[in-house]
């Protein structure tokens, strides 16, 4: 308990003080202006957001050939703290849009797939809080969960041939290849800031799970005695 | 080669079942061409517009649809409770997948040539010309349709809310067969048609993946 406070203190410290590089250190960019700025809370969202979900397909293998309930835990996590993450991409991405394309929203391959990941995932979770049993609703989600996943690589391939075949409605932005230095060093510590967040996030949602479980089989001694 | 055998028998099962009410094809026939009807209302075409526009009503007409016609093919097991029977009759799972998703197919592909000059003549598109290759595209996007569908109508015959968790959990999912036969189809039915082979390939690469992730894990999606 206290290392996990003694944690996200550091965390928190960390991001407060990544947030005073980007807004005091980091330069403002010569083309979009401040908006870019919240390109230092997008981006480490959209790659937290990755990671979570790579690490929830690992878990759904893991727990259908091992059927160890901790895999399980681990898959809800990580699909949970992943949505936040996405969700955090989503609200972030129009606000940056809408001043910089003129436009809240566009189709286009990448703002699309991370829709369509949220549907995917958001269904994940309803489909895990519409079924009742334990095992079955560990072992149906993470067939779903897989099945998601291999649906990711094939939902970006098409929607990015359906673009390409209409003209750009807006010119894609995005920060360039050449970084300034000071944008790159505080790119890196926002990064590693929500990495952490991340591991945080993940950590304290396995432990509720894992008592949650606890709790469930309790009830159930208590109601065969 | 026991394993298609056992397919065999077990598709002329679910296909006896069907074609003995015929229920599902009447009710999706009718509700595919409601849905036409009415997106008709919605639009308010003229001829180019509905060669835009057309495609893409059609197949999302026939996901919607797909996504309630696939919800029996478990859930009459289930019901019946001849699950645990099918699965001691054939010694590998997948027979029963494989059998029920050419079924599905077979069904949705059904609807849809019915469906498909309906359409032509209600949207003023051209079809007769380019029939043969319209087939291939809606071979290739049923047969996508009815891989995961079958799969998950597996899954959400055991949830609750099963009628809407299966188009929750499949429509997102279909989202590249969507593209890819809504595309295909354009370019058939443009002014100068068009079979497009990357389409097809590419509809073809996602029938493939999810025919063998069926595979691989199908066998568990009927543990009970």
């Amino acid at each position: 308990m206290i290392k996990t406070v003694f944690v996200a203190v550091i965390l928190f410290t960390m991001i407060a003080f990544t947030a005073y590089l980007a807004f005091h250190y980091a330069p403002i960019e010569k083309t979009m202006g401040p908006i870019q700025k919240i390109f230092y809370l997008h981006l480490p969202s959209a790659f937290s957001s990755f990671i979570a979900l790579g690490i929830c397909f690992y878990a759904n293998l893991r727990y259908v050939f091992s059927r160890e309930a901790k895999w399980d835990w681990l898959a809800v996590s990580a699909a949970e703290v992943g949505l936040a993450f996405i969700s955090v991409v989503l609200v972030t991405g129009p606000i940056w849009a809408h001043p910089v394309w003129g436009i809240w929203w566009t189709w286009d391959a990448r703002l699309t797939l991370t829709f369509v990941l949220w549907l995917l995932y958001i269904a994940y979770l309803l489909l895990r809080s519409m079924l009742e049993e334990p095992d079955k609703r560990a072992l149906f989600s993470a067939l779903f969960g897989i099945f998601a996943f291999l649906d990711v690589p094939l939902v970006y391939f098409s929607i990015r041939w359906w673009r390409t075949q209409h003209p750009q409605p807006v010119i894609l932005g995005g920060p360039g290849s050449g970084l300034d230095p000071r944008m790159r060093i505080s790119y890196l510590l926002v990064w590693a800031a929500f990495t952490g967040l991340l591991i945080l996030l993940l950590n304290g949602r396995y432990k509720l799970e894992a008592m949650r479980a606890s709790v469930e089989e309790l009830r159930r001694e208590m109601e065969v005695r | 080669m026991a394993l298609l055998s056992n397919s065999a028998v077990l598709l002329g099962k679910e296909l006896r079942t069907e074609f003995r009410s015929r229920e599902l094809l009447t009710t999706t026939v009718v509700f595919i061409l409601t849905i036409v009807v009415l997106f008709s209302f919605t639009f308010d075409p003229s001829a180019s517009e509905s060669r835009r526009f057309g495609p893409g009503l059609l197949w999302l007409a026939f996901l919607f649809a797909a996504s309630l016609m696939l919800q029996p093919g478990f859930l009459r097991e289930q019901n019946n409770d001849t699950l645990s029977a099918l699965r001691l009759s054939v010694s590998d799972p997948f027979a029963i997948f494989l059998a029920k998703l050419i079924a599905n197919a077979i069904f949705l592909l059904l609807t849809e040539m019915l469906l498909l000059p309906i359409f032509a003549i209600l949207y003023n598109v051209h079809i007769l010309a380019v029939f043969p290759q319209l087939v291939l595209v809606f071979f290739l996007g049923s047969v996508g349709v009815a891989i995961p569908g079958t799969a998950f109508s597996a899954i959400s015959a055991q949830a609750r809310m099963r009628e809407l968790m299966l188009p929750v959990l499949l429509l997102p999912l279909l989202t590249p067969v969507l593209i890819g036969s809504t595309e295909a189809t354009a370019a058939l039915l443009a002014e100068k048609p068009e079979l497009r082979l990357d389409w097809l390939g590419f509809l073809a690469g996602f029938d493939v993946v999810f025919l063998t992730a069926l595979w691989l894990f199908g066998e568990y999606l009927l543990e009970e």
